[in-house]
């Protein structure tokens, strides 16, 4: 038996093992998905075993080191994982920004006393994080940001305004961008700070969205007090993270348009069949027929592509601004989708709340509502056009 | 399946570019036009490239064949479409070879895949019959006649089929136009009496032609496969033609990329070079974008040929349907780039524009691969 199929056997017995029943259960709704925290909102004791148990062996971070609590796995290894888990239907015991977005670059740019006390926590999801990126007057130009952080010797002082922060009213720990130096051109004088959404100063206020839901806020910031040792990297050397962070922050957005199901537990196919007429087994409509045909193809497109992706860095072929490629590729293709299935919902798709609406027609009203956001979250499309025109096909400025 | 090229398969490629280049420029085909070229390619270069191996990448080795993938031949293809190369490989190997090795006799296959291989015998596919590829609606008849069958009826877009030695013949022996049961496949040489071929010139300066059937006579021997069950044969042979057409159409639209964005790197208006407009600019990465989502599904369609996976069908049609909608896009884009000089006969860049717009109408526009593409898809 070869290592990886030891491993294969091992993984499918601790999961037997140790996944409660409840947690093999599809995810229901968003309330049901675990982001880990102090607060522990809605954390059944199913969720908080999962939690601490996938926590303990660190396989909520398959990949990363044994010493920080990672489940120092290789990446074959963590696929294998990953199979064994969607094979036992577990769900993911935690999704977090931790996760997704600051580990990788903690990683990366931390000193050791940091990685040390934060990539631990984040393993077992002790903390929530929250990114302080956006402002309101610093948008697609991000480095034009001007929340300042001023030395004061064992601290910085931090006033200001971050807007579009992801669940900041359920976050622990912020992860942001600052300004602590104002007097040198704009991508120099950025700093990377850790701190504390209990700190005093620290105010929150939840933005309603088009769709009707919150998600995001705005962040004020007067006169937080941040310990000196909460600075990540060098002094104003914070955009390189930044850009880091970014990159890893518009992977994940733009996978998010894989699930072709979405919110939707049956596809385009079927939903057109039942709204447009079915004839043979056919939809019925032939223009509508020809729309999810398209989507169904670029959806076999794109993920062809990201397996071209995943193939080429495996063959050790620098991956360059593929991010860019799958975050513009990956949001626009989930703005079609929605699009495409509230014009076969029709009139259906029209409601708000209350009776006429089931709901699947009211869930997808306002899933296409919130997709109006992926192409301008984490780096509008036309920035990404930017990216892609500079970078990769070198026109210049 | 392997979205990656192999070693081999990179050399590979790189030995065919070099030869390319170095063979047949773009000013090759631009010269076979405008000299009116009997046969429309260049006969000692296409035996070149058959004792490269060219023409029987995909045979067996037992006729002649070097016993390779279509990843490879993919990959000529590819590259062949970057130079718009006049060749007969699409007609010959894939689409009437092809028949003959995918349903063929021992007798059939020896005799044809052996020449083709050596490059000593051209061949078409007779199949379409309208003015879009539709393969069930085929009308022609074959009747039972003095011991074999006589065909009636007329093709069109029959590709190189002005210098095919021997057409394989998509006929009708039972049902009605739109059957997929009845079909049958002929091999009919180029001579018999009562076909007539009538040459058609393209607007990429390459041809094809349409073929008149009246009574033509032949064989039970010409028979390619069972009788009615011509379909069998002729669905695998599209597919494989699809993936390959696909990866030209990469080729060529690439080319037609790089050259616009060499352009738009080089060209100055307004005291800078074109390329720092956001209007051009945000084109130019979409394209790009594009071509990647292409390469992608090329690659997976041609491996899975090659593994003989199930969703072939599906593939080939989701690749050709792409590739139509991204050669559209860049050869149209690519000719507005460059401007006024971009309309012009000698401006080059037109020229890969009208190959790509050929080849969008080629075995199936998009409209008809997104209809296939549902239907195997159960909708």
């Amino acid at each position: 038996m070869s290592d990886l199929e030891a491993f294969r056997q091992e993984a499918r017995s601790w999961i037997e093992e140790n996944c409660p029943p409840a947690m093999r259960e599809r995810v229901e709704s968003p309330d049901e998905i675990e982001w880990g925290g102090r607060a522990a909102q809605g954390r059944t004791d199913d969720r908080k075993v999962w939690l601490d148990r996938m926590g303990e062996k660190g396989w909520t971070c398959p990949t990363w080191p044994k010493e920080y609590g990672g489940g120092g796995l290789s990446k074959a290894e963590a696929k294998v994982l990953q199979e064994e888990m969607r094979e036992a239907h577990a769900r993911p015991a935690l999704t977090s920004f931790g996760i997704s977005m600051l580990g990788p670059a903690l990683l990366e740019y931390a000193s050791e006393e940091q990685k040390k006390h934060f990539i631990p926590q984040i393993v077992k999801g002790e903390i929530f994080w929250c990114q302080g990126y956006s402002e309101p007057g610093a948008g697609s130009d991000l480095a034009s940001l001007q929340t300042r952080a001023e030395d004061k010797g064992d601290h910085y002082l931090v006033n200001g305004q971050k807007i579009w922060t992801s669940y900041a009213d359920k976050a622990d720990w912020i992860f942001c961008l600052v300004r602590t130096n104002p007097d040198v051109p704009k991508h120099d004088g950025i700093s990377f700070l850790l701190f504390d959404m209990a700190s005093p100063g620290v105010t929150v206020s939840p933005i309603q969205l088009i769709s009707g839901s919150s998600p995001f806020c705005q962040t004020f910031f007067q006169d937080v007090e941040v310990p000196r040792e909460q600075l990540v990297g060098e002094v104003n050397s914070g955009w390189t993270i930044a850009k880091r962070l970014l990159q890893h922050e518009r992977s994940m957005i733009g996978g998010m348009g894989l699930g072709l199901g979405g919110g939707l537990s049956r596809g385009a196919p079927e939903i057109a069949k039942d709204y447009c007429g079915e004839n043979d087994g056919r939809i019925a409509d032939p223009v509508a027929r020809d729309r999810v045909s398209q989507l169904q193809m670029d959806a076999r497109c794109y993920g062809a592509t990201t397996r071209r992706a995943a193939e080429e860095a495996k063959a050790g072929i620098p991956p360059g601004p593929a991010s860019s490629i799958f975050k513009l590729y990956g949001t626009e293709m989930n703005k079609r989708r929605h699009e495409l299935l509230i014009s076969i919902m029709g009139t259906q798709a029209t409601g708000w709340d209350g009776e006429g609406f089931n709901a699947e027609e009211l869930g997808e009203t306002r899933d296409w509502l919130r997709s109006f956001g992926n192409s301008i979250e984490g780096g509008t499309s036309e920035v990404q056009l930017n990216i892609i025109a500079k970078r990769v096909l070198g026109l210049p400025d | 399946m392997a979205l990656v090229l192999t070693e081999e398969q990179e050399l590979l490629k790189q030995t065919v570019r070099d030869f390319v280049q170095e063979k047949s420029p773009v000013t090759e085909l631009r010269r076979l036009r405008d000299s009116s070229d009997a046969t429309g390619f260049d006969g000692a270069l296409w035996k070149e490239m058959a004792e490269l191996g060219w023409a029987s990448v995909v045979y067996p080795e037992d006729f002649g064949g070097m016993d390779m993938g279509y990843m490879e031949l993919g990959l000529i293809f590819e590259e062949c479409g970057r130079s718009l190369v006049a060749h007969p490989l699409l007609a010959t190997v894939v689409l009437g070879g092809g028949c003959v090795l995918e349903g063929g006799n021992e007798t059939q296959k020896k005799d044809v895949l052996t020449a083709v291989a050596g490059g000593e015998r051209l061949l078409s596919l007779a199949l379409q019959e309208g003015a879009h590829h539709a393969p069930l609606a085929v009308a022609t008849r074959a009747e039972e006649a003095d011991g074999g069958y006589r065909i009636t009826g007329s093709k069109t877009f029959v590709l190189d089929g002005h210098v095919a030695e021997q057409l394989v013949v998509v006929a009708r022996t039972s049902g009605d136009p739109g059957d997929r049961d009845g079909l049958t496949l002929f091999l009919v040489d180029a001579g018999t009496p009562g076909l007539e071929v009538t040459r058609t010139r393209n607007m990429d300066g390459r041809n094809a032609a349409n073929v008149n059937l009246s009574g033509v006579q032949v064989e039970r021997s010409a028979v390619i496969g069972e009788i009615g069950a011509g379909a069998e044969v002729l669905e695998p042979v599209l597919d494989r033609a699809l993936a390959v057409i696909s990866a030209e159409m990469f080729g060529t639209a690439s080319e037609a990329f790089d050259r616009a964005l060499e352009y738009l790197k080089t060209r100055e208006q307004f005291g800078v070079v074109i390329g720092s407009f956001q209007g051009l600019k945000h084109r130019a990465a979409d394209m790009f974008v594009e071509l990647e989502l292409s390469r992608s599904i090329v690659f997976d369609t041609l491996s899975a040929v090659d593994a003989g996976a199930g969703d072939v069908p599906s593939l080939a049609s989701c690749a050709k349907a792409r590739l139509n909608d991204t050669a559209f896009q860049v050869g149209n884009e690519a000719v507005q780039m460059f401007g006024g000089i971009g309309v012009t006969d000698e401006e080059e860049i037109g020229l890969f524009m009208k190959r790509a717009r050929v080849l969008q109408s080629t075995l199936g526009n998009s409209s008809y691969h997104r209809d296939r593409f549902a239907a195997l898809q159960g909708f």
